[in-house]
């Protein structure tokens, strides 16, 4: 096996939520395994090709990995047309996300050459999603959760498609957690993650949360002013060593 | 920032996406991180339709300071048709908006 390993990548339909068919984008390393799984979700601008790239990197170190549109149900087009519909619509029901997400799970938990652990990483919207995903269901192993916003709701935050605010499952949370965020991020405020996590320590839930000072939101987000280098490539870091660990590779 | 500020507006004109254009039906403004703009959290304004596909949309990203500036031009802008309008009512003349359907016998 050389240092690199090469890849294969595709479009895969699943049976997502209600049943309704969704794309997802798959890649997987090179090679019989076993891997370990990562099912992401994506964030709030969308099915977007960061998300795309973000998937092909875990293949890279040696995860298969799957990425599923969670907005195909507004419509076809461009990811950052489909992102502005979904936004003018109030986002998506979570309820749905568990289960478009739940039908990426099982894809994974389906694959040959898979170690049996699965993990869920998300950033935006779609950390607060993972970090659902894993609290409302026991099939993942870890969950990645990188500045998830509106975790912490108000009662005039609720609604029909988010109808409980995310940190009032915590005591459901099925795995552990890793927890990354911008200090200087307003939406989760280092407040909110405070909340977060005294939240984690009153049901006793394994978790490690690591906040950067210079950083925002967005730390990751190459392509994005908001990217800080040294504080995404020490977060990078971080989620692979928790990965790593969690999920036995 | 994730924000869940988002304001709906109804539209009623043409939009144009390249070289074509579209009929609207809504406006969006958001205050949320760019996608495009280099910049962090801007005013974002979609004029689409939802009758038709999501690329249906001419889309800008504006910085809070542009956004209020262009706010007050608008502002300025209505003031000024408003009291164009009005003095063309008083002269007679029919409201200059809309299609006016005539009935033909």
């Amino acid at each position: 096996m050389s240092f690199y390993r090469g890849m294969t990548c595709a479009n895969v339909t699943l049976k997502g939520d209600g049943g309704t068919p969704i794309t997802a984008y798959t890649a997987r390393p090179e090679g019989n395994g076993p891997f370990p799984g990562v099912v992401l979700v994506h964030h709030l601008p969308g099915w977007s090709e960061f998300y795309i790239e973000t998937t092909r990197r875990f293949a890279h170190h040696g995860y298969i990995a799957i990425c599923a549109n969670l907005y195909e149900r507004a419509g076809a087009g461009n990811p950052d047309d489909v992102a502005a519909k979904v936004r003018a619509d109030g986002g998506i029901p979570d309820s749905q996300m568990v289960g478009d997400t739940a039908a990426a799970v099982a894809w994974m938990r389906g694959q040959q050459g898979l170690n049996g652990k699965v993990g869920i990483f998300g950033s935006c919207s779609g950390g607060r999603h993972a970090f659902i995903y894993a609290c409302q269901r026991k099939d993942v192993d870890a969950c990645v959760d990188l500045w998830g916003g509106r975790v912490v709701m108000g009662k005039e935050e609720l609604n029909t498609k988010t109808p409980v605010a995310p940190i009032d499952m915590t005591k459901d949370l099925s795995c552990p957690l890793l927890g990354i965020f911008g200090n200087d991020d307003r939406a989760p405020s280092p407040e909110q993650v405070d909340q977060h996590e005294a939240e984690l320590k009153k049901h006793g839930k394994t978790y490690e949360f690591h906040r950067y000072d210079g950083a925002g939101h967005g730390i990751f987000y190459w392509h994005r002013p908001l990217y800080r280098p040294e504080q995404a490539m020490d977060g990078w870091s971080k989620v692979w060593g928790f990965l790593g660990k969690q999920l036995g590779k | 920032m994730c924000t869940s500020i988002v304001e709906l507006a109804r539209a009623e004109g043409m939009g144009k996406r390249g070289d074509e254009w579209f009929p609207l039906n809504q406006a969006v403004v958001a205050y949320d991180h760019a996608r495009h703009a280099h910049l962090g959290d801007v005013i974002t304004l979609d004029f689409t339709n939802t009758t038709l596909e999501p690329g249906a949309r001419a889309a800008v990203e504006l910085t809070l300071d542009t956004a209020k500036e262009l706010h007050a031009a608008l502002a300025r802008a209505i003031a000024a048709a408003e009291l164009e309008e009005a003095e063309a009512h008083e002269r007679g003349a029919p409201p200059a908006r809309g299609p006016r359907l005539v009935k033909v016998a």
